[in-house]
Formats: structure tokens, C-alpha cells, sequence
């Protein structure tokens, strides 16, 4: 059955796929930076758990509780900025945030992969913090340990 | 009360959403407006917009007519002694916060205590966190029996002659429980407390009766009893009211102000600093007529029968947790297996079903029910029987259209 299409741009097959098997979803070993973060109207929360070597990621898991889109945007997030450079991560955060926000944006280099699933979600107003939640302790979590090594 | 005669008074309802008919359950979050609402505030700003209680012409007297002819519906609406008891405030969180600031901060010390109890909504539980860290009294919490509702003999044991304010609220905006607010306050009494109640979820459903229920401040809104948003009241016995100093001052509420030093009004005014919310409070005014005339008891019947509907038609569906006591006010809380109730409320809301997902501005709650978030679908005197067939046939099609994806 189906609910039309509308529905079926929000929750794409490769969303409920990360809802249903998270990757990265744990707590990393050994030192790292956590950052709790919550969505206090609707009680989301998310902690995330990076190691930065040598200005890169190098790992990134996370632990929460959330909806499909919160979670699978967690899942997503983990997964595409494992490797990349902090400087790129805080630039693909700020792709995602206009693609959020419906607006044009321009992927560069980067290979957005799955996250280009939840492009759907801009046309859900009352989901977007949903899908930026995880994206915000990212760039909280890099903001704070640059702000610590100044 | 005939349910489609209701229905036409309501011009909101009669729309598409996403294609399909309106069902509006989110009347606990704010309830929807009848035209002799909309009708009353356009008519104060069409014919006589004028500021209250200083002018001389003519529209300011109406305007002031008006003003204070609200405060006594309000007044006659919970059986108050006389409109010096009833202060206009934003809502019920301005209301509760008035007490805690003014009443609570002048009369509680480090050895006192406050009650209240876990289901209560963040505006009946931060203003008394702000007043524990402010005096150093204690805050303590009543326990809940296992299906949500408060028993007496918990309530006995709580309320000690250390209490000095109880709040409870009088209807549960997740459980829907009704709480037995009048033996609670004999409770408080008897060991020297007052009570304060948060009448958000029951002023818009059931009779209230601020005399009988005997309690010693009572807060409500009327943007969920048919009322614009932005004003409600705070009801306070004359004898509290009168020692209280006002929290906001400016215009409107002085006697006699000189260089140094002033003076307030009398009740009620000492606590309407500034311009009012005149065109609310008239709003308010023409709800209270509204529902007055439908009749709360036929209201309250009418949400009555249809909870019942709705509860034996949601446990036919499989998997869906319903929370709460059996005996219930026009809301119903449940969570759907395996769907994030956010999940749900955008399904539903494809299918034109307006329900509300979260914590309900109850976190402490939540903590309790063991969940991060729950949906929830609340009732008014314009819902049908054939609505909660639909929203019960979308939550069908929300099991199947996740079971789907998830298959």
C-alpha cells in the first residue's frame, strides 16, 4: 500500500534501511570528543563520540533515541565524515544545512551518497531539526575543540 | 448539543489538509476558534478599540465595559466571591509563575516544603524549582500509582505540616487522569497549605468550582476553551491576593506614584501592569458565553462518550500502548510498536489527522512512562465518532505503511 508520494519523499527506502540498521552506533573506546545534544520540543537526543587525529576524523559513533529521520540522519552523518578533514566535515555540515533548508547547494567534491536521501525532508517544515540534530553535535563538537586548541 | 451545529460555528474545520479532510485532535495543545470568538475580537478593534480604565470618551468606556464584563464571565465561569479574585495574565504558565514569584518567594523559608507530583506539565514544576532555589525550601514530588492517577493515602503522606504549597494539576495533559483535586486541597489545608491548581486541561471540559473545590489559586487559558491566545486567569482568594506585592509594574496598576515611592491599586489591578490584553480578555469573554450556552456538562459528556469510542476502537489495533487511568478526560496518549511517535504524527498527518507528538512539555512524565516521546490525540466538543474512524484507519495505514518499509 502506499500513503502517495508525498510520504514516500520523506521516508525513502535507503532512510528506513539506516533507521533499521544503524551504522556506527555505539561509543568509541578511549579518549574522545562527546557531545550530548538534545531537541527539547520533542525530547530527540543524540550523543556522538568523534576522535580527531591529526585534524581528521578518524572515528565517529553515536548512541540515542530518536525518530526514523533523527536516527538515520545520525547514522548518515557518522558515516560520511569518518576520514574527512574537520574543515570539510564543518563544509558538509553547511551543504546539509541548506539542503535542509530547500535551498540550492552546491555538493563540490564531496560524495553525498545516502545523506542525498533526506533531500526530502526539507518538504517536511516540522522534521527538519529532526535531520539537523546529529549535524549540530557534529559541528559543536569541532567548534568546541578548535576553540580549546586556540 | 448537537455535534454538526457545533461544527458549523467552527470555520478551521471545514478544509482539506494534504488532500484529505481536517481532523483536528490537538485541542489539548490549543483548541480550535467559533465565529462568536473571532466575531467579539474583530468587533473591539472594528468599532471601539480604545485603551481601558483612563479614558473619557466614549469608546474608552465601552472598551472598558467590555473589559471588565469579561472579568466577571470569568468570575461566574469558576464560581468566584467577586471579580477582585480574578487577574488577567497571559495564561495559566503567567498565572502559575505570578504565584510562585509573588505568593511563594515572600512565604516560604529553607524549612518549608513544596508538593507537587510527577505528571504535572513544566509550567506547574520550573516556577516551583525557581522558588526552592530562591528560599531553600524543599521540592518533593507525590508518587503515582502504576496507571498514572494519584491515590489519597499518598497524598496524605506527602503533604506533611512542613508543606506550605501543594499544586496540582486538575486534568493531565498526557494521562488524561482527572485528579481529585478537592480532597487534595482538604489535604493541604488541614496540614496549613495552600493550593494551587493548574486548570489548563479541565476549565475548557468540565464544570469548575473554584468554592467548592475550596482551593486557594486556580490558573487556566483560554486559548484552549475557545479563546483567543495570550490571555487566561488567575483566580486567588481575596485573603492571599491582598498581602501579595505585584510582580510587574508600570502603568495601569498604581494609586499614586511620587519621586521615590508609590502606590498600587486595588484589586485586581495591582497585578495588570501596563496596557491589558483587552481584545483577549473580550475573546475570552465571548468563549466563556459560547461554551456556557452549549453547557459544560454537555461537553463533558459529549468527550466522555467519544474517549470511550476512541479507546475501544484504538485496542483493536494491534501494538498501539495506550497510557493513563482508565477513567479518563478527552485524551489519550499512546505509543504505536516499533513507530517513533513522530513517525506517526507525520503518517497521520498525511491523512489530514492533526495529533501531537513529543514529550508534552512533561519530561518528569515521560521519565516516569519510561518513554523519550509519545502521540497523542485529544478531544473537543466539535469531534465526531467518524473522526476517530479515521484517525483510527490511519494508524492502521501508519502500522502498514512502516511495516512495509521495514519488511
Amino acid at each position: 500500500m502506499s500513503l502517495g508520494n508525498q510520504l514516500d519523499t520523506l521516508y525513502r527506502q535507503v532512510i528506513m534501511d539506516h533507521y533499521k540498521n544503524p551504522r556506527n552506533r555505539g561509543q568509541l573506546e578511549g579518549d574522545s570528543l562527546t557531545v550530548n545534544m538534545n531537541n527539547p520540543t520533542c525530547g530527540d537526543r543524540i550523543e556522538l563520540q568523534m576522535k580527531v587525529e591529526d585534524g581528521k576524523i578518524s572515528d565517529a559513533k553515536f548512541v540515542g533515541e530518536g525518530c526514523s529521520i533523527s536516527l538515520s540522519s545520525a547514522s548518515m552523518m557518522t558515516q560520511a565524515v569518518k576520514g574527512l578533514s574537520v574543515e570539510d566535515a564543518l563544509k558538509l555540515s553547511e551543504i546539509f544545512s541548506a539542503m535542509m533548508l530547500g535551498k540550492d547547494f552546491d555538493e563540490g567534491d564531496f560524495d553525498l551518497g545516502d545523506i542525498e536521501a533526506l533531500q526530502g525532508v526539507a518538504k517536511f517544515p516540522a522534521r527538519i531539526k529532526c535531520a539537523t540534530l546529529s549535524w549540530k553535535a557534529m559541528e559543536k563538537g569541532l567548534q568546541d575543540s578548535a576553540g580549546e586548541e586556540e | 448539543m448537537n455535534v454538526q451545529e457545533v461544527r458549523q460555528m467552527f470555520p478551521i474545520l471545514h478544509q482539506e489538509v494534504n488532500g484529505h479532510p481536517l481532523v483536528y485532535l490537538d485541542s489539548a495543545a490549543t483548541s480550535q476558534k467559533p465565529v462568536q470568538v473571532i466575531e467579539a475580537v474583530e468587533d473591539y478593534y472594528r468599532r471601539y478599540n480604545s485603551n481601558v480604565h483612563r479614558g473619557v470618551h466614549t469608546l474608552g468606556t465601552h472598551a472598558t465595559d467590555a473589559y471588565e464584563g469579561a472579568r466577571e464571565k470569568i468570575r461566574k465561569f469558576i464560581n468566584a466571591h467577586s471579580t477582585e479574585e480574578i487577574i488577567f495574565t497571559r495564561g495559566t504558565t503567567t498565572a502559575l509563575n505570578l504565584v510562585a514569584t509573588s505568593y511563594a518567594r515572600a512565604n516560604l523559608g529553607p524549612e518549608d516544603e513544596i508538593v507537587i507530583t510527577p505528571m504535572e506539565h513544566h509550567s506547574n514544576i520550573i516556577p516551583w524549582q525557581q522558588v526552592a532555589k530562591h528560599t531553600g525550601a524543599t521540592l518533593k514530588y507525590m508518587p503515582l500509582q502504576d496507571d498514572g492517577s494519584i491515590s489519597l493515602k499518598d497524598a496524605e503522606e506527602t503533604i506533611t505540616d512542613k508543606t506550605k504549597i501543594v499544586s496540582v494539576m486538575q486534568v493531565s495533559n498526557v494521562l488524561g487522569a482527572v485528579n481529585p483535586i478537592k480532597d487534595i486541597t482538604k489535604i493541604a489545608h488541614k496540614n496549613g497549605a495552600v493550593m494551587v491548581v493548574d486548570g489548563a486541561q479541565s476549565a475548557p471540559h468540565m464544570k469548575v468550582d473554584v468554592k467548592d473545590l475550596d482551593c486557594d489559586f486556580f490558573a487556566f487559558s483560554a486559548h484552549k476553551m475557545c479563546g483567543p491566545t495570550g490571555i487566561g486567569a488567575l483566580y486567588g482568594k481575596k485573603k492571599h491576593l491582598e498581602k501579595m506585592e505585584p510582580v510587574e509594574f508600570g502603568g495601569e496598576m498604581i494609586d499614586f506614584v511620587g519621586l521615590q515611592e508609590s502606590t498600587w491599586k486595588e484589586l485586581p489591578w495591582k497585578f495588570e501592569g501596563g496596557t491589558p490584553i483587552i481584545a483577549g480578555a473580550i475573546g475570552m469573554g465571548a468563549a466563556i458565553d459560547f461554551l456556557t450556552e452549549i453547557g459544560l456538562d454537555n461537553i463533558d459528556a459529549h468527550e466522555e462518550k467519544l474517549v470511550k469510542y476512541a479507546i475501544s476502537r484504538i485496542d483493536e489495533v494491534e501494538g498501539v500502548k495506550v497510557y493513563g487511568p482508565e477513567k479518563r478526560a478527552g485524551i489519550v496518549t499512546f505509543n504505536c510498536d516499533d513507530v517513533h511517535p513522530h513517525d506517526v504524527a507525520t503518517v497521520l498527518d498525511a491523512e489530514g489527522v492533526a495529533v501531537r507528538a513529543g514529550h508534552h512539555c512533561a519530561q518528569p512524565l515521560m521519565k516516569w512512562l519510561n518513554v523519550t516521546a509519545t502521540a497523542r490525540a485529544s478531544f473537543y466538543l466539535y469531534n465526531t465518532e467518524e473522526e476517530v474512524d479515521v484517525f483510527v484507519k490511519s494508524l492502521i495505514k501508519t502500522k502498514e505503511y512502516f511495516g512495509n518499509v521495514f519488511g
